[in-house]
């Protein structure tokens, strides 16, 4: 699989995992686009150091070639499916604990 | 960049009184599961030849799978600024709901 295909189905999982396996509904609520919104600000700045300077490299033949701030597009969707995970994963544990 | 991601989030834990590092338990339960499925994914990566580093800017020291120890703390440090992140915006918002 290339790193798009493999990128699109993280992101499917995460969402599925959020909306209908834990139930987290974290994509529903303000407090998680906010959050998101900070995160990616810091991720796109990360991103262009690390791809710009050519400190990580990716074959042409596993990405679109879409970048967005020098990086492969495919690394924002990368980026939402790790956090969406830990996010949703975070908040399970917390609804279950009396220090939320 | 590891370093400006930890010192960019970490701030937040003593500014805000977040109290993410003080449910280091949590956090660790919460950051694992997900990691380890993005670290087997950078390991499948890493070896399909979908993104690669610059030997001259990485440490150079590798962990298992042959993954750079720079990865590992990545997968380490990202997760939990967001969850640093998130819990920012819940102690400034208090009235954004993430439970019902």
């Amino acid at each position: 699989m290339t790193y798009t295909q493999l990128a699109i189905f993280a992101v499917v999982v995460a969402v599925t995992l959020d909306l209908y396996v834990i139930k987290t509904g974290l994509l529903k609520r303000k407090v998680f686009w906010t959050s998101y919104a900070i995160i990616i600000g810091f991720q796109l700045l990360t991103n262009w150091w690390l791809t710009s300077r050519n400190i990580v490299m990716y074959s042409p033949d596993a990405i679109l070639g879409i970048r967005i701030a020098s990086a492969p597009v495919e690394d924002l969707l990368f980026g939402f499916a790790l956090v969406l995970g830990v996010l949703v994963n975070w908040i399970r544990l917390g609804a279950s604990n009396k220090q939320r | 960049m590891i370093g400006f991601t930890v010192f960019g989030s970490i701030w937040l834990e003593f500014a805000l009184k977040v109290k993410v590092l003080k449910r280091y338990k949590r956090a660790f339960k919460a950051i694992l599961p997900v990691s380890l499925i993005f670290i087997a994914w950078d390991a499948y990566a890493i070896h399909a030849g979908h993104w690669s580093f610059d030997n001259k800017q990485i440490l150079g020291i590798f962990g298992p799978f042959g993954i750079p120890l720079e990865e590992y703390l990545f997968f380490t440090v990202v997760p939990l600024a967001a969850i640093l992140t998130i819990e920012a915006v819940r102690t400034v918002k208090k009235h954004w709901q993430v439970y019902k």
